[in-house]
């Protein structure tokens, strides 16, 4: 799917690609023994970004995910500073955080 | 022979454990477990030894949780755990029931799911949703939930829920089919003249008297009762209760006449302790009549409540009685509700006490 994303991407010398920087919370990597807190994947959209996190530590997409399906009401998903939503494309090259909203009491 | 005793402890902050030897004289309490997720309920499957907690986390949504080595090491999941798309995204998990090598959750919005696979995995049983009353149930205080959760250990296909505030609902068929089985529980808060309907009651707890597929027993927002004959009809045994208000409801392991209740105060003064003087009500005769054991209970101050299912029984004999408060104390009696005591304290708000036997 990665190989799908759509032209080439700005430092791709070798074949179709969007590499990208996710940063995960503790809170959520704490869930899955090995996640590390930094990690560099392919994937055009948040939506392939979520599966392949999903599938490297099965039951991620659930953790960041509901069934509407959306982001979790209190997860929070920033590329270049903006909240973005499920469906939203992921520049070449960007750094995206997934983070915890306020939440809890 | 009892090796241990384990108190299983759901609260809004993870689980804890108390642990104990058969003389439960000295109590250790450890813990919190599942990442201090707020938890509804713990549960214990005596025949695998397995511990099983279900929740759900304001930030990462519903999952059940599992420890194979008594609470020491933990996994999650909640891969099928989920509705339709589109659908209301399921909030919590607040109910786990074991029956006939299933595993079966119950969960907010009102649903029911079940594994064969010892929670690995989950298949909505979506009878119950499609049930043609399904439009009109109304959420209770905590949301519609699914809290009671009551497979028959005699039959396979037979399941007892309890909705809040949809009532109790039955199926016979392994949950394909439903019926509403609320005859004889009032529903106050009704228009008058409308107090008995076919669902919509308001039950906060079911529970299954032993050795008889057919006594249940029911805690509600409107009353206590007794059914004998499998929820088809509903008798009031709240007379000489000091209050027709209360969530848990605790049954005796082998005697059908005895059930434990902690009456609260009312829906509308504070959902507290009765006049702040904690009592266990016992029965012995089906609810015929009833007895305040308080030896050991605060009898001052007491500004506490005790959720749905926060009170459980053990298999021992005498039969040990528990339960958890909103304060966060765990209390236990060791002869059956004669007398208590404090054997945890300063915990989070408790929502659910279940107790393990292990034997050597």
């Amino acid at each position: 799917m990665d190989d799908q994303a759509p032209g080439q991407g700005h430092n791709s010398g070798r074949h179709a690609s969007n590499e990208i920087v996710v940063r995960l919370p503790g809170v959520l990597v704490d869930l899955f023994p090995g996640a590390p807190r930094r990690l560099e994947m392919n994937a055009a959209t948040v939506q392939d970004m979520v599966n392949e996190l999903n599938r490297r530590w099965p039951g991620m997409r659930d953790r960041i995910c509901d069934s509407s399906p959306a982001i979790r009401k209190h997860m929070n998903v920033f590329i270049d500073g903006e909240r973005v939503k499920l469906g939203a494309p992921i520049p070449a090259g960007s750094e995206v955080f997934v983070l915890t909203a306020i939440s809890g009491g | 022979m009892v090796a241990k005793i384990l108190v299983l402890v759901g609260t809004k902050k993870g689980v804890f454990i108390a642990e104990s030897d058969m003389s439960r004289q000295t109590w250790n309490l450890r813990g919190p477990y599942c990442e201090t997720w707020p938890i509804n309920h713990a549960i214990g499957d005596p025949a695998s030894g397995t511990i099983y907690a279900g929740g759900g986390n304001e930030w990462f949504g519903p999952a059940v949780w599992r420890s194979t080595d008594l609470g020491k090491t933990w996994t999650h999941s909640s891969e099928g755990l989920t509705y339709r798309e589109g659908e209301e995204p399921i909030k919590a998990v607040w109910s786990i029931a074991p029956g006939h090598g299933q595993l079966y959750a119950g969960v907010q919005p009102a649903g029911l799911f079940c594994s064969d696979d010892h929670g690995d995995t989950w298949t909505h049983l979506d009878g119950l949703q499609n049930h043609p009353t399904r439009k009109d149930w109304m959420p209770g205080g905590a949301g519609l939930i699914l809290h009671s959760l009551v497979p028959d250990p005699a039959d396979v296909n037979r399941i007892w829920v309890g909705i809040s505030s949809a009532g109790v609902f039955y199926t016979e068929d392994g949950g394909e089919t439903w019926e509403p089985r609320n005859r004889g529980t009032r529903a106050d808060f009704m228009p008058e003249g409308q107090n008995y309907p076919e669902f919509g009651q308001c039950v906060h707890c079911v529970v299954m008297a032993p050795d008889s597929s057919d006594r249940l027993y029911q805690q509600n927002h409107c009353g206590m009762y007794r059914s004998d004959n499998g929820g088809q009809t509903w008798e009031s045994i709240e007379d000489g209760l000091p209050s027709s208000f209360g969530f848990p409801a605790a049954a005796h392991p082998r005697d059908p006449n005895t059930l434990f209740l902690l009456p609260l105060n009312g829906d509308s003064k504070g959902r507290f302790v009765p006049d702040a003087k904690a009592a266990v009500w016992r029965t012995r005769d089906g609810g015929s009549t009833w007895k305040d054991m308080r030896e050991g209970l605060p009898q001052e101050n007491a500004y506490f409540g005790v959720l749905r299912q926060a009170m459980s029984t053990d298999r021992l004999d005498p039969a040990g009685v528990y339960f958890g408060t909103s304060g966060g104390t765990l209390f236990a009696s060791r002869d059956e509700g004669d007398s208590w005591e404090p054997i945890a304290e300063h915990l989070p708000t408790i929502s659910s006490v279940e107790t393990m036997v292990i034997d050597e």
